[in-house]
């Protein structure tokens, strides 16, 4: 049982007593009680537990804590004060979500996706979210509401 | 799936005894409503339940209106449905409006949110109680004004004195409301549709900000100071028991506190009991998994250790060509066949799927002191109450259910085996205990939706009328939960698409036999219609290129004629949804209706470049028709779907935006079952989780899908499961018309 501390959402957090193989999903949701990155499959095929290693998208599930100590992490918590990141607001206009269970993990992918690539066209899109899964199927909304925020960044 | 009857009664809660039952503190208007009705699956008449209110709206002296939500949301957006239709009869602001989840309590009536029916039995009773309430508190104002009730109109939260325009809020007039008798039944007026604010209207789910901000709490994420985490070994052939174990290396792991061992019920397994198996409780859920993983377990495997999906979907195939028990047989199918100038025969294989909601099956138990409070994503509130305090043997008083938002259902999480699972291991260590299965415990132990055969023989006569129809399915039934020695599917799912098939053909006959289930097996999303519907539509289309017709004017042929259907008197024991046929006619028109109109909008007849196929499916479901045209595209070996449109005909639509979003995503969903499976091997799920169970993706979404409403004023229908059947049958049509080669088994192999 290591100590490791890891930057969450601008927080040096200190987390203790935890094997190091662990993955940074659990340690956010059951040690830190951070819930709003979901599990989903725990292999990293579904993105559910989708959240930001500095800018990039990172499956949590997948990541041992050991890998992440001194590291940058923003989970779904930390993505804006007010849930008013233009993807957040993008996913509000459009009324993605379903059950919505997926959605942050989609959130934080879609983020990291338009950092990289401010102006994906749909191919960028459906290859940049393929490994976030929903069972509900909004699959079309989120890829338009990703489309608006890129051209709200061409007009801006 | 269910037989509802429905009464209602507006009642006015007294104050002191709402707050005993409620945790809404209010002082102002309370109304309760009341509606009873009994479900099929074997639980009590609830028509005889005690007649307290079960649907509260209260108003208090700030204006601040609550109306509790008593279904269950798993991304249908019930939870918003249908406190919109009670607010839009109150004139109440949105704005002010808080939804709050209810509790599992009989009072409610059915809570079991399944069979897509929540806003067809709730649409009425709930328009009422905001009438009521509107009117009560017109007459608030009335008093207090000394004018007449007539001259005052709610509008927007407030009253409105129309003569001189004076206005007091809902807040203002909640105490004065709440001191008045109710209103005489007769003097209650609903809206009519052209006023409506909120039905019919787009708008959103109350929870979409906190799910965009990550707040939103589903079951998995509720947790209780001082919870331990649980995973269970289960037995990975269903109905196998622990014959011994060794979890020295398991106790070793750090983090894990203790092991537990939960009997196994045997075979065939029940949906309210547990698996049984050996559970590791941790002071995390990864420590949990790791202790799994070091145990020693040595397997009874059971009576299925023999079970193989190839063999067995061989064996139900044959079973499906020959003779079976009949179910429905009109007209004189043996005579006419042999009259018949063209005979068509076609069997239809499909496979196990699993529901795989994002949120895996998870429950929080805390058992202390004899009581037990669970929080569960459940779709049955009052059965899990009910089931969890027989395995605890407690009084079901000592149960209190708290239902947390649902990451998806899809049927899976009305079996409530999962919540006895965490509340046996909270009674048994004295601690709360939160049990998480893992994606791999999601494949491996679901109740699936079972796989297939189904035969068909049609018979053509020389004016190319279609004169027989033969058609045989055989799976293993869900009735075995409610029979465990049932082998043959019980009335009500052969209705799901076999026995009510519509079209308009003399000589009818529907059988099905025998077919034992060798694993665990229940409802997905839209039930045995998923089987029926891809035999019935891929039939119809094939009829079509008999009789070189095109598909849409041949399935208008075959549908026949307008008239209503009286499928009670073509077979014995049709429940129609729970429906009485005098209620919701089965009405060819309306089917008719929306095949020409997904026609229409979808473009059919156009040119489509190489490679490209236009297909069609109609079925009706949940008492909603649906039609639905796909166009594919086939090329190099891989189809792609440019786009769907559906056209729906689901009576009066609550919410718009919520009716496009099902179908939107119902595409999708059917879409995986079009694509996966689950098989067997030895006994055991070859499957284990999303690399090797197949679902839709977003490169496997259709690039868009059309959703057209039938805009009419006919009573509402569901609309949860109804987009689900036509999309495979739909699909293989259309890979028919692009590449002749006609898919008569799923998943989809193109075999080029």
């Amino acid at each position: 049982m290591n100590k490791y501390t890891i930057n969450i959402n601008g927080k040096n957090t200190k987390v203790e007593n935890v094997s190091e193989d662990m993955p940074l999903l659990w340690v956010l949701r059951d040690v830190l009680g951070l819930h709003g990155t979901k599990f989903g499959c725990g292999i990293g095929q579904c993105g559910a537990c989708t959240v930001h290693l500095d800018d990039v998208a990172v499956r949590s599930c997948s990541i041992p804590v050991s890998l992440v100590n001194g590291k940058n992490i923003t989970t779904i918590e930390g993505l804006s004060e007010n849930g008013d990141h233009p993807v957040q607001k993008a996913w509000e206009e459009k009324n993605v979500p379903q059950c919505g269970y997926c959605q942050a993990g989609q959130i934080m992918n879609a983020v990291a996706l338009l950092k990289e690539n401010p102006n994906p066209s749909e191919e960028d899109i459906i290859s940049g979210m393929h490994g976030n899964i929903c069972r509900c199927g909004t699959y079309n909304r989120i890829k338009e509401a990703i489309q608006s925020v890129a051209k709200k960044g061409e007009k801006g | 799936m269910k037989n509802t009857i429905e009464k209602s009664l507006i009642k006015k809660i007294d104050r002191r005894s709402f707050l005993r039952t409620s945790s809404i503190a209010s002082a102002g208007l309370i109304l309760g409503l009341h509606v009873s009705c009994a479900s099929k699956f074997g639980q009590e008449d609830r028509s005889a339940a005690s007649f307290e209110p079960n649907v509260y709206v209260t108003i208090n002296e700030k204006g601040e209106i609550t109306i509790i939500a008593h279904r269950v949301e798993m991304g249908q957006g019930i939870k918003t449905a249908l406190p919109t239709i009670l607010a839009d009869e109150l004139e109440a602001d949105w704005g002010k409006v808080t939804v709050s989840q209810a509790l599992a309590d009989e009072k409610y009536g059915d809570q079991n949110t399944d069979g897509s029916f929540s806003v067809r039995m709730f649409y009425t009773p709930l328009r009422k109680a905001g009438a009521t309430a509107r009117l009560m508190l017109e007459q608030a104002a009335a008093n207090k004004w000394m004018v007449a009730v007539s001259e005052c109109k709610a509008k927007n939260s407030e009253v409105i004195h129309q003569g001189s325009g004076k206005k007091l809020d809902f807040g203002a007039l909640a105490g004065e409301a709440s001191k008045l008798p109710l209103p005489d039944e007769k003097d209650i007026k609903l809206k009519k549709a052209s006023e409506f604010k909120l039905i019919g209207k787009n708008t959103p789910i109350v929870d979409l900000k906190d799910i965009i901000e990550g707040k939103a709490k589903y079951g998995i994420d509720t947790v209780v100071p001082g919870v331990k985490y649980a995973v269970i070994a289960r037995c990975p052939v269903a109905g196998g028991k622990v014959v011994s174990y060794d979890a020295e290396k398991t106790l070793r792991v750090p983090g894990v506190i203790r092991v537990e061992e939960i009997e196994s019920p045997g075979f065939p397994v029940s949906f309210t009991l547990p698996a049984g198996g050996i559970a590791v409780i941790a002071e995390n859920t990864w420590a949990a998994i790791k202790g799994r993983e070091a145990l020693e377990i040595k397997w009874d495997e059971g009576e299925n250790s023999d079970f193989n999906t190839e063999s067995y979907l061989k064996e139900l195939e044959k079973t499906a060509l020959s003779k079976g028990i009949v179910k429905r047989d009109n007209g004189d199918v043996d005579k006419s066949i042999k009259t018949a100038s063209k005979i068509l025969e076609a069997t239809y294989i499909l496979p196990h799927l699993s529901h795989a909601p994002m949120e895996t099956p998870n429950a929080l138990a805390d058992f202390k002191d004899g009581k037990c409070e669970v929080w569960a994503p459940a779709q049955n509130p009052q059965l899990t109450r009910d089931v969890v305090a027989k395995a605890l043997k407690l009084d079901k008083a000592a149960v209190t259910m708290n239902i947390t938002l649902l990451g998806g259902g899809f049927g899976r999480k009305s079996k409530p085996d999962f919540v006895v699972e965490a509340a046996l291991l909270s009674q048994k260590c004295q601690t709360p205990i939160k049990l998480t299965w893992t994606r791999e415990d999601d494949i491996h132990h679901d109740f699936l939706h079972s796989c297939s055969a189904q035969y068909l023989k049609v018979g053509i006569d020389e004016n190319d009328k279609v004169t027989t129809w033969n058609h045989r399915s055989v799976y293993p039934p869900i009735d075995i939960h409610f029979n465990p020695k049932a082998q043959i599917p019980a009335m009500w799912e052969l209705s799901l698409g076999l026995l009510d098939m519509p079209y308009d053909v003399p000589n009818v006959r529907c059988e099905t036999n025998n077919a034992k289930a060798r694993s665990r097996t229940g409802w997905l999303r839209s039930v045995s219609h998923i089987q029926h519907a891809f035999a019935v539509c891929s039939m119809a289309d094939e009829i079509g290129v008999a009789r070189k017709m095109d598909p849409v004017e041949n399935l208008l042929d075959l549908i026949g004629v307008d008239r209503k259907i009286d499928f009670d008197k073509l077979f014995d024991g049709y429940p129609n949804s729970g429906e009485p046929l005098a209620d919701f006619p089965w009405e060819t028109s309306r089917m008719a209706n929306v095949v020409k109109l997904v026609a229409e909008k979808s473009g059919w007849g156009k040119t489509l470049p190489a490679g490209h196929g236009l297909g069609i499916a109609t079925h009706k479901n949940h008492l909603t028709y649906v039609a639905c045209v796909i166009e594919v595209k086939v090329a190099h070996g891989e189809i792609s779907i440019p786009e769907i449109h559906y056209a729906v005909d689901c009576g009066t639509i609550i919410s718009v935006d919520r009716v496009k979003s099902q179908f939107e995503g119902g595409a999708i969903y059917a879409l995986s079952g079009a694509l996966g499976e689950v098989t067997f091997k030895d006994g055991k799920v070859e499957q284990n989780n999303f690399d090797t169970f197949r679902v839709a993706r977003m490169s496997d979404a259709p690039t868009k899908i059309n959703v057209h409403l039938v805009e009419n004023n006919e009573k509402p229908t569901g609309v949860g499961e109804p987009p689900v059947p036509t999309i495979a049958p739909a699909l293989c049509n259309a890979i028919f018309a692009a590449t002749g080669k006609r898919i008569r088994k799923l998943p989809i192999d193109l075999g080029l």
